[in-house]
């Protein structure tokens, strides 16, 4: 499509409404490669988009009369494609267009939902800024609001500059009218020019149509038309009856040079601002507006000159920011509180940022749970546990309602830590499987708990504890020592007891024996019910030993199982040495495990070589409960003082 | 100063109208306060003796808008032309970015204009700047008085402008070339927006 070379900056008046627009499009006709690209302009109809278009190809030419410049609207541009498709042309439309020098394309809102013709103008728009060509393209809209726009090139725009041309004030449309009456050499009456103006519309043209309309009735008429005839003679006009109830506007010749003065500094400022510095100080201006630190582009701008591969650094920075904005989504989901965390406003802080996340999910998904190891079933059951036992069916079977907190101790092997995790087993199996147990040490609650303080997510830790439904601490004792622990091992039973879930601790010895523990967390288990496991009984040994030595191929199972009951042992790890010990022993002679391997092992004057006795344990001071007192259903309030007391069972 | 600043998108600049006592400096700020829409001016400050002429200096600022998204403002200041104000000229001078100079277009203020120039360059020097390097207009004011009272901008070309700046003829009490003047320095002080030395962040 030609230029019109009538088409002039010359002849397009500047007013506020279109000064920035004029700017951008005089810095791209004057200083081609460097002004914004691509450059849209967008506007309603009649507001001057393609006579800015035609004044920059204009300009050009008239510098560079070879300059290969290509003017056309979009709907033209699809033509084209898809003539050259049809006609299996596409080589020569693309060595057609590879010379295009200069490509103004105006209503490129036509090319709404032509999603192969919107993907050759990106490629195209791409060769052109590759070889510094530039880009202008005009639309009634801006590209976001383009109903089937393809991202890639709504980004593209995006990324140039979009210039809007508003409609044109009062000042400027008197400045039009006056143009147009140079340009026929028409002469009106004072006031006349003033008075049409008065009309707001939007559309140049439509404006320019109101003057023709009076100079045709002047040329009509034996009388030059009086400025109030003006809006009577225009009287079908809505927006004429609209300002003829108005208030003719004060002249505003006042600030006419410093408009222009105005739109000169603009074009200076345009033609001269580094395009590369705009362009990372826009995007650091975007990323700081959106609440992100921008560092890294600000070392950019202090550069003499700009990096060869700043385009890269910045689509980098946008790639950074879209990660870290991947991180905090994953980060908020599993801890809501992480939301707008800084490490995630910091593109610096990625590493930070990733192991925040990290810890995000391990905090939310790894709650240390009961060990499959350990189930309720593989527990043995005699006179030396049976209480402890009872109590740990009942609080399965209503928890949070009975014995709470339900401690069970007991010296190391009697059964602590299976009997614990079989109870978070029972627990998750009532609940259908949706009960939240947790089962943890009091190291490894310590660790974490310095972990956390290391990390600054104290709060999330702590959060996550307060899910539970039931908590099982195994050796409690190991937070002995341990201040800031214990507070916090306090604070969390006291918010869980009020919530009414379940707790479960493990101890060597009674709360109340042991040391290094804080009074305040001491009180706290007294209202609950306290169990020993005591070293297995000769029946329990029994029972125990018949167990293991079923697994030892060829073992003389019953004899054997009474004879090594009748010697003492503190529990079932004892009781698995003890064996080992034979079954290495039986090896050795060359026989099957029996009375005989055990007595020649135990008896003979000669002492085993490499085994101490095994220590018999103290005798337990605690002795809890009695089957008559559950049998009664009694709740049992542990007080210590009494509690030796309570010693009804002796064991053998 | 920074005359433009990428990173908070901010254009600064700071011109100074220079020249001998009653050149008419003021004058110049007074007819760009008079054009300048309310909502883009600031306040002018303006010291004066009780015969009007500047005693310290003016100071007009201007908010240009945003231009190519940056948030522009001129600092427009004169300086007392009077000889025995010279700290005052040199406190002013201070981190220009351009300098109007605007000369008495009458015959007999011809030596004024001349030492005022020459003052300009010295103090120019004392600033440890290269005159030359300093953007520069010269404004031929009062060209609106009688012929015979006044040199022609050719005689008055000759006479000063040896450096061949860009110059303009004014009235800047009824505005003739004011804005001129002030687009003239404007547009040298800007191009230097491409020099990477004077870009700041």
């Amino acid at each position: 499509m030609p230029l019109d070379s009538r088409t002039r900056f010359e002849h397009y008046e500047v007013g506020p409404a279109n000064f920035e627009a004029v700017s951008a499009a005089r810095a791209v006709a004057e200083s081609p490669g460097r002004g914004a690209s691509p450059l849209t302009l967008c506007g309603a109809t009649g507001v001057g988009k393609t006579h800015l278009l035609q004044a920059i190809g204009n300009a050009m030419v008239q510098r560079q009369p070879a300059l290969r410049v290509e003017f056309l609207t979009a709907d033209q541009f699809a033509k084209q494609l898809h003539e050259a498709v049809a006609g299996s042309d596409i080589d020569e439309f693309i060595r057609h267009w590879g010379r295009v020098e200069v490509l103004l394309m105006d209503d490129i809102q036509l090319l709404a939902g032509h999603r192969e013709t919107q993907l050759e103008l990106l490629r195209q728009i791409e060769v052109m800024q590759s070889m510094q060509r530039p880009v202008v393209l005009a639309s009634d809209r801006p590209p976001s609001e383009i109903a089937g726009l393809e991202p890639a090139l709504g980004e593209r725009l995006a990324a140039g500059k979009i210039a809007l041309i508003g409609p044109p004030e009062y000042e400027t449309r008197v400045a039009i009218l006056n143009a147009r009456c140079r340009e026929r050499g028409a002469q009106l009456a004072p006031g006349v020019v003033e008075e049409i103006a008065r009309i707001e519309t939007g559309n140049v043209r439509e404006l320019q149509g109101l003057l023709y309309r009076i100079l045709d009735f002047q040329a009509s008429g034996d009388e030059p038309v009086r400025a109030e005839d003006v809006l009577a003679l225009l009287d079908d006009v809505p927006e004429a009856r609209a300002a003829a109830g108005d208030q003719a506007p004060a002249p505003a010749t006042a600030t006419l040079d410093f408009q222009s003065f105005l739109t000169d500094i603009a074009s200076a400022v345009t033609a001269h601002v580094e395009g590369w510095k705009s362009r990372v100080a826009e995007a650091a201006a975007g990323w700081q507006s959106a609440g992100y630190r921008t560092q890294a582009l600000e070392r950019l701008l202090d550069e003499p000159a700009p990096p060869p591969n700043y385009e890269a650094l910045l689509r980098g920075f946008g790639a950074t920011v879209r990660k870290l904005k991947e991180l905090e989504s994953e980060a908020v989901e599993a801890d809501p509180s992480l939301s707008g965390h800084d490490v995630f406003r910091d593109p610096e802080r990625m590493r930070e940022a990733e192991a925040l996340v990290q810890r995000a999910r391990a905090a939310a998904v790894d709650l240390p749970g009961p060990s499959v190891e350990f189930s309720r079933a593989g527990f043995e059951v005699g006179k030396s546990n049976q209480l402890a036992v009872r109590a740990v069916d009942a609080v399965a079977s209503e928890p949070g309602k009975r014995y709470n907190p339900l401690i069970i101790i007991g010296p190391p092997g009697t059964g602590k830590t299976h009997l614990l995790n079989a109870l978070g087993h029972e627990l998750i199996n009532a609940s259908g499987g949706a009960a939240v147990v947790a089962f943890v040490t009091g190291q490894q609650f310590a660790d974490e708990f310095i972990a956390a303080l290391r990390d600054g997510t104290v709060t999330q830790w702590r959060r996550r504890y307060r899910r539970v439904d039931a908590l099982l601490m195994d050796d409690l004792q190991q937070v002995a020592g341990k201040e800031r622990t214990q507070d916090e091992v306090f604070e969390l039973f006291r918010d869980l007891l009020g919530a009414g879930k379940q707790l479960a601790i493990t101890a060597a010895q009674s709360p109340q024996d042991m040391t290094g523990l804080d009074d305040r967390l001491r009180a706290r288990f007294e209202g609950g019910l306290v169990v020993e496991l005591a070293a297995p009984d000769v029946s329990m040994r029994e029972q125990l030993y018949r167990r293991f030595l079923d697994g030892v191929p060829g073992a003389q199972l019953e004899p054997l199982a009474r004879y090594l009951a009748s010697r003492p042992a503190d529990g079932v790890p004892d009781i698995i040495a003890t064996i080992h010990r034979l079954s290495a022993t039986a090896d050795r002679m060359g026989v099957a495990l029996s009375v005989e391997v055990a007595r020649r092992e135990f008896e003979e004057p000669e002492p085993a070589p490499a085994r101490a006795p095994t220590p018999v344990g103290a005798a337990p001071a605690v002795r809890a409960a009695s089957d008559v007192f559950f049998l009664d259903d009694e709740k049992i309030v542990w007080e210590l003082r009494d509690v030796a007391s309570r010693v009804i069972e002796e064991l053998g | 100063m920074s005359l433009v600043n990428y990173a908070t998108r901010e254009i600064t600049c700071k011109i100074v109208y220079y020249g001998p006592g009653r050149s008419g400096k003021t004058t110049n700020l007074h007819h760009i306060y008079g054009q300048v829409p309310e909502d883009r001016k600031g306040k002018m400050v303006s010291l004066a003796t009780q015969t009007d002429r500047t005693l310290f200096f003016d100071f007009l600022p201007l908010d240009l808008g945003t231009i190519s998204g940056f948030t522009t403002k001129f600092q427009l200041y004169t300086v007392p032309g009077q000889v025995y104000y010279q700290s005052t000229r040199k406190l002013v001078l201070q981190g220009a970015d351009g300098v109007v100079f605007v000369a008495d277009s009458q015959r007999r203020q011809l030596d004024e204009n001349i030492e005022s120039f020459q003052d300009l360059h010295a103090n120019l020097a004392d600033q440890g700047v290269d005159a030359r390097a300093v953007p520069l207009v010269i404004q031929y004011n009062k060209q609106d008085l009688p012929r015979d009272l006044i040199m022609s901008t050719e005689e008055l070309r000759d006479a000063i402008n040896f450096r061949g700046v860009p110059d303009f003829s004014a009235d800047a009490l009824h505005g003739p070339g004011v804005f001129e003047t002030l687009r003239g320095i404007s547009e040298l002080v800007l191009k230097r927006l491409s020099s990477p030395s004077r870009a700041a962040r």
